[in-house]
């Protein structure tokens, strides 16, 4: 059994423990320490019927089955190893009928729980990649270049947040998307690959709940990390999307994210995430960048600004009017914005290049460098403003 | 085993040789440079002696305490200020001799013409703990 199917019975053997009458932090290292044994002993002695190939049984519900028992099995001896834990133990020996729920209710609780209003956006993070997630403290902490240690106090505290919170209440699918959206955000780095994590548990919700903006996130991140390889050059510098290699998008995933797009925006119930894939989707589509349907992506930047009234989105729409109006008009659009906005000088910068004054566009590149918020950011802006300079000095 | 901290400077440094902008060289010097940079950092991994390394942002501000229930006095970003750090490497190196040469090699980085920019590096011992046996 590979380990993205093993850790996508997670929520669900986690769900069953906490049904049961387990707190949430005692249920969760419970099932961490389940999953520890699982890759110990199952290359040796699997679960029966988990041998995909071999057997007629179900091999997703036989390990399941198996994670759940051993989980079990790990809470109550911790339960009886802790004095204070003894009042509990007996009310959940004496009744430990779980309750009526699907696994689809039960992972979509999970999800509300880990990305609960209570947690700050880095401990729901934290919480939902290892809670829902399955990845050790250890992972977690190299991907976000934090310390084991700080790591593993960030993931504790938060469960201790969330263990008050009772999992009868219906949760906000946006605060989860929110989360999700973070982890995909955050790139990778370490060995956890953070973009396709993300993208996996944001399919395992799309499974479990019906929701266009759920379908709109999942769209949003197929379509990007379809562009992936092609988004920077062997050196690790960036490529932007009107000089990347379109024959290196990945056109399956396009493909699945525009059919998960247009399926959600049939439903008529627009959101955030979709406007956002719909925009993806549009780059996707054209062939080569002057193909781009600029007018188009205008109209979706309109209705991003309706529904989110961001600074950023309105920035975004100044290039994107740049593209279909001309740099003057999108100068104009600009004109209108706080200086101060992240990216403010680079978006200026590249709408004076393509209005032809090398001069200012060399001087803006060079101030948007020396506020780049990362590092490839600036050595790319840097590259900008050193080449107009190259230019003007021939 | 000693730490030693590799500090180089947006200003306060004495001036380079080949002291010229970055946005002034040419795109194929940028790449050398980032290059050069890349490939150092990692020849210390191979060797076991990198530690870590980071980039600060040009612009931060002064913190400090301004009493019981107040809020912290913030103040800056100073263009004025003299000495402002632009990054950092951590190296783990045998001795100080060691810590020499590598600071050498970093300050070769090519620059501008893709001659070596000679930059000054602050290089800074760290403070470790005790040794177990003195005398």
């Amino acid at each position: 059994m590979d380990e993205a199917l093993l850790r996508s019975l997670i929520p669900g053997v986690l769900a069953v423990l906490v049904r049961r009458g387990a707190d949430f932090a005692a249920a969760e290292d419970a099932v961490q320490e389940a999953l520890v044994e699982a890759v110990r002993v199952w290359p040796a002695d699997p679960p029966p019927g988990s041998r995909l190939r071999s057997s007629r049984g179900d091999p997703i519900r036989d390990a399941k089955g198996w994670l759940t028992t051993v989980a079990w099995r790990k809470f109550l001896d911790q339960a009886r190893a802790d004095a204070a834990r003894r009042r509990r133990e007996e009310r959940v020996e004496e009744e430990p009928a779980p309750g009526p729920a699907s696994a689809a209710d039960d992972t979509l609780q999970l999800y509300f729980l880990c990305a609960h209003p209570s947690l700050t956006p880095a401990s729901a993070v934290a919480l939902t990649l290892r809670a829902v997630g399955g990845l050790t403290t250890r992972q977690i902490a190299e991907a976000y270049l934090v310390p084991e240690a700080t790591m593993a106090q960030r993931i504790s505290r938060a469960k201790r947040t969330v263990s008050e919170v009772r999992l009868d209440r219906p949760g906000d699918v946006a605060t989860v998307l929110r989360v999700l959206y973070l982890v995909f955000n955050e790139g990778y780095s370490g060995d956890v690959d953070l973009a396709a994590e993300a993208i996996r548990l944001t399919r395992q919700l799309a499974a479990a709940v019906d929701h266009p903006e759920v379908s709109g996130l999942l769209a949003l991140m197929l379509l990007h990390h379809a562009r992936r390889a092609a988004r920077t050059a062997p050196d690790g510098s960036l490529v932007p999307l009107a000089e990347q290699d379109r024959g290196r998008w990945d056109t399956a995933l396009i493909a699945e994210g525009i059919g998960i797009l247009q399926a959600a925006l049939a439903r008529d119930r627009l959101g955030e995430f979709q406007a956002q894939a719909a925009i993806a989707a549009l780059h996707a589509d054209a062939p080569t960048a002057e193909e781009t349907d600029w007018v188009q992506i205008v109209e979706w930047y309109d209705e991003l600004a309706r529904l989110t009234d961001s600074p950023v989105v309105r920035l975004n729409r100044a290039v994107a009017v740049g593209e279909a109006d001309g740099p003057r008009a999108g100068l104009a659009e600009l004109a209108a914005l706080d200086a101060a906005l992240p990216r403010h000088a680079a978006v200026a910068a590249y709408l004076h290049e393509r209005d032809g004054d090398l001069a200012t566009a060399a001087r803006l590149y060079a101030e948007a460098a020396h506020r780049a918020p990362n590092l490839a950011e600036r050595d790319h802006l840097t590259r900008q403003a050193a080449r107009l300079n190259a230019r003007r000095r021939r | 085993m000693a730490k030693y901290l590799l500090l180089k400077h947006y200003r306060g440094a004495p001036a380079s040789v080949n002291d010229v902008p970055m946005d002034q060289w040419t795109p194929e010097e940028i790449s050398a440079h980032m290059q050069y940079m890349n490939d150092f950092a990692a020849r210390l991994e191979k060797t076991g002696e990198f530690v870590d390394g980071q980039a600060l942002a040009p612009e931060g501000a002064w913190v400090r305490y301004d009493g019981e229930g107040r809020p912290p006095v913030t103040d800056g970003p100073f263009a004025e200020t003299k000495d402002l750090i632009a990054g950092w490497m951590v190296i783990d190196v045998d001795s100080y001799e060691r810590a020499v040469e590598l600071a050498g090699e970093l300050s070769a980085a090519p620059g501008a013409g893709g001659r070596p920019i000679h930059e000054w590096l602050e290089l800074r011992p760290f403070l470790c703990a005790p040794l177990t046996i003195t005398e």
